[in-house]
């Protein structure tokens, strides 16, 4: 025992020979089967880095002899969701919206599938929630207010179309003239009194009075007599509390001077029949379908 | 470096063939073989009625459905707390039979001990006790060795498919599942977990067994930590029992021969007589007091070296080397000792349950503490009294827990809608789950200081009214407006709560939640 300088009294094991300060390290070997274990992982670890992509190259990796991607097989079972979601999708694409019961098959998978069709083409403008940018320009898409409509009919078409798209010839086109070179400024800022007291705004009266003459000769043939607006121009409602381009006196005065142009693009030229039918349903559940 | 070289690199596998062994323990781990085994084989099949739509199988985790039943629970997964409190309860449960009973999860009730016990019994039935088993281990292959190993593995076999089997049963309806099993008509997941379970079982009971415990199992050492001086363990009363030797049968028995001379022999000798050798055991505690003198008269240990507590080791340890990270104290080698003992008219308990603390006290020729002492004692209390509040607490919840259930999700993007008339619109998801067997009918209600207006989408005919049909949860977008003069429209935050209220019992349930206005 004693002429043995790698054995341990107390334990009655032998160490593995080194040491650190006085402290040895037991040698207590683990049983074949559990090093072969060991030894196999290692091995699979090795076959697994021939078989499947793994080692760094200056540009990409291996490829790996099986040719295995992960976004083939993303490919493979998208392709294999679509297979299932064809009849439906079928369905959808030939049916007619405004008569689709909400409790169709084809319904749910619209109002669901039209989610993930807003959130990757339309949420850049009109926000993940669809509410838009406040007073910049995008509208929201969650309140009763509609520049274009708000029946599922008139959702559809300016999906499908867009707003002033050239490459549409069915798109939808407002124009509001650019009031800068025509009126003076005080005759802009009397009209935007008068736009201001339509809503029950603070307003200057006397000027209003001017300004509801200019209205009623320019304005009144889109925005309507009363400025009720008419979604068949794309008028917007000039009495109600929604303002696509704010509110405030500033505001309008700039809008009347310079005009406002919206665009959008026409969705029919890149999305499929289906996906239209799907985001137009979508929109319109979002609580201010008409 | 060189003789560092000379050991080898692996421990040699030393084969165990642990022989039949009776007595008290034995016995007692007999029953919980067959109670244990019964549970797990006979669950699946216990039916328990809950009425229409909703399975009949008492027992039953149905992934598909999200729900987990248990004869009359039956837990969503929102309440995966109760799972996560049944955890902590076993974890908690663990801790206070380690502390006071040692291993005693290990050498009883762990499945790597029954699937074991009932591998060696099958084994021995077969191919006969130790003797007969170490011999055909030793022989050639001919014939009868064989037949021998292909029936007792096919035997092991059959165990670990019906091992594996049972295991599907709990997540599926078993009586169609074992049906279509048959018929090659269950899913591949059923098949393909029932091939995992059965190699294992097959594997681990047949061929691992100790290995399991000794190097893939982590419990054995995290244990020590959860026992102290007074954990009851498999322990040899060395003190006792050395000097052992062979020679000691002889004179046991001739001291057994007449009482008379053995109480003369005891008079003779008298205490604190030097006869004892410290003996050299590898694992002996450095600490061990100087070993005293014992009832022993003629300096001679009660062990007699017979063996019959190694032969019998499921682990292949000798337990008179002290406390081992081997010992899963099954007690076999207390039933084998006393055995033994009796035969050769000594007392019982050379080997046996016997606290660390007990341990100093005996050699100083003290009686042992009661075991209740050792048992009551600050750990386990505590560990006892946490165990029964987690208890107590999801009692509690199981019995205050409502059959309906609503979560209301306010949308945040955005927080609020302007509409034309200038109102202000918030929008919330309601979850509203029915946890019985039949549909049911809510008015959703609202609940505010303020004046607020609600409005349900997908109501069912009656405004604000939803029917949530049986056993499923029902989103539903609800609305709350506050009109331009309603002062909750230009108010940042209003407070609010949403409720449902079944309209047949009037049973509600609700959460609080906020109104988002303009803001000033």
């Amino acid at each position: 025992m004693s002429d043995n300088l790698h054995h341990d009294e107390v334990t009655g094991v032998d160490t593995t020979g080194h040491d650190w300060d006085g402290i040895k390290e037991l040698n207590n070997p683990l049983p074949r089967w559990w090093l072969w274990c060991f030894y196999i992982t290692i091995v699979w670890g090795i076959l697994y880095t021939i078989a499947y992509p793994a080692w760094p190259l200056v540009q990409g990796a291996t490829a790996g002899v099986l040719g295995f991607s992960t976004r083939a097989e993303v490919a493979v079972d998208i392709a294999a969701v679509e297979a299932q979601n064809a009849e439906v999708s079928a369905q959808l694409a030939s049916a007619d919206l405004s008569t689709l019961a909400v409790t169709d098959p084809a319904h749910q998978y619209g109002v669901a599938g039209g989610a993930a069709v807003f959130r990757a083409n339309c949420s850049q403008c009109h926000g993940s929630g669809a509410a838009g940018v406040q007073a910049a320009g995008y509208p929201n898409l969650l309140d009763d207010a509609w520049l274009w409509g708000g029946s599922l009919e008139a959702i559809e078409y300016t999906v499908r179309h867009g707003i002033r798209n050239e490459q549409d010839f069915d798109a939808r086109w407002s124009e509001m003239p650019a009031y800068e070179e025509v009126f003076t400024a005080e005759e802009i800022a009397a009209t935007a009194e008068y736009v201001l007291s339509l809503s029950g705004s603070d307003h200057d009266a006397a000027a209003a009075a001017v300004g509801m003459e200019i209205f009623a000769g320019e304005c009144s043939s889109c925005h309507g007599d009363a400025g009720m607006g008419d979604p068949e121009l794309g008028a917007p409602n000039l009495t109600d509390a929604i303002w696509l381009y704010g509110g405030s006196r500033d505001k309008i005065i700039e809008t009347i001077t310079y005009s406002r142009f919206g665009v959008m693009p026409a969705w029919g030229q890149r999305l499929s029949e289906a996906e239209i039918k799907a985001v137009t349903l979508y929109v319109h559940q979002l609580g201010g379908g008409e | 470096m060189s003789a560092s070289e000379d050991q080898p690199l692996y421990a040699p596998h030393e084969p165990i063939f642990p022989r039949r062994v009776k007595g008290k323990f034995r016995t007692l781990k007999w029953w919980i073989l067959a109670i244990t085994l019964g549970i797990y084989y006979i669950t699946p099949f216990l039916r328990w009625d809950r009425g229409p739509n909703l399975p009949d199988q008492a027992v039953l985790i149905d992934m598909a459905g999200r729900r987990f039943y248990f004869f009359w629970i039956e837990i969503w997964p929102h309440e995966f707390y109760f799972v996560a409190g049944l955890l902590i309860m076993a974890g908690l449960g663990l801790f206070l039979f380690t502390s006071a009973l040692g291993r005693v999860w290990c050498g009883y009730t762990c499945p790597q001990t029954v699937w074991t016990d009932l591998f060696i019994l099958v084994e021995r039935w077969i191919e006969g006790d130790r003797n007969a088993r170490v011999r055909l281990w030793k022989a050639d292959w001919d014939a009868r060795k064989i037949r021998l190993r292909v029936t007792k593995w096919i035997v092991w076999l059959l165990i670990s498919i019906a091992t594996g089997g049972a295991w599907v049963f709990y997540f599926a309806d078993a009586p169609t599942l074992a049906v279509t099993l048959v018929t090659f008509e269950a899913p591949f997941i059923a098949y393909s977990t029932i091939g995992v379970l059965t190699a294992t079982t097959f594997i681990f009971g047949g061929f691992m067994r100790e290995q399991v415990c000794i190097y893939m199992c982590p419990w054995p050492r995290i244990q020590a930590a959860m026992m102290d001086d007074d954990t009851l363990t498999v322990a040899y009363r060395d003190w006792r029992g050395e000097p052992r030797g062979k020679d000691n049968l002889r004179r046991a028995k001739a001291a057994a021969a007449t009482a008379e001379n053995a109480e003369t022999i005891t008079a003779q000798a008298g205490p604190g007589a030097a006869r004892y050798k410290a003996t050299p055991y590898p694992n002996k505690p450095l600490n061990t007091p100087a070993p005293t003198p014992h009832l022993n008269a003629d300096g001679i240990g009660d062990c007699i070296d017979c063996m019959a507590c190694v032969n019998v080791c499921p682990m292949g340890i000798d337990i008179r080397d002290g406390q081992q990270m081997e010992c899963i104290t099954c007690a076999l080698c207390i039933d084998a000792c006393d055995e033994v003992m009796e035969k050769i008219g000594k007392d019982r308990g050379l080997i046996d349950y016997l606290a660390l603390s007990d341990e100093g006290r005996e050699r100083e020729g003290k009686a042992p503490r009661p075991i209740w002492q050792h048992v009551f004692r600050l750990r386990t209390m505590v560990y006892t009294a946490i165990w029964s509040l987690v208890g107590i607490g999801l009692v509690w919840a199981l019995f205050v827990r409502s059959d309906i259930s609503l979560t209301v999700e306010p949308v945040r993007n955005p927080q609020f809608v302007t509409l034309s008339d200038g109102s202000v619109r918030n929008t919330y998801t309601l979850r509203i789950r029915n946890l019985t067997g039949e549909d049911r009918e809510f008015r959703v209600l609202l609940d505010s200081d303020d004046i607020l207006r609600i409005g349900v989408e997908e109501s069912s005919g009656i405004p604000n009214h939803v029917i949530v049909p049986a056993n499923e949860t029902l989103s539903v977008r609800t609305y709350v407006t506050a009109r331009p003069q309603d002062p909750a429209s230009t108010r940042d935050r209003t407070d609010l709560s949403l409720w449902v209220e079944d309209v047949l019992t009037d049973e509600r349930a609700g959460e609080d939640t906020v109104f988002n206005g303009k803001g000033s």
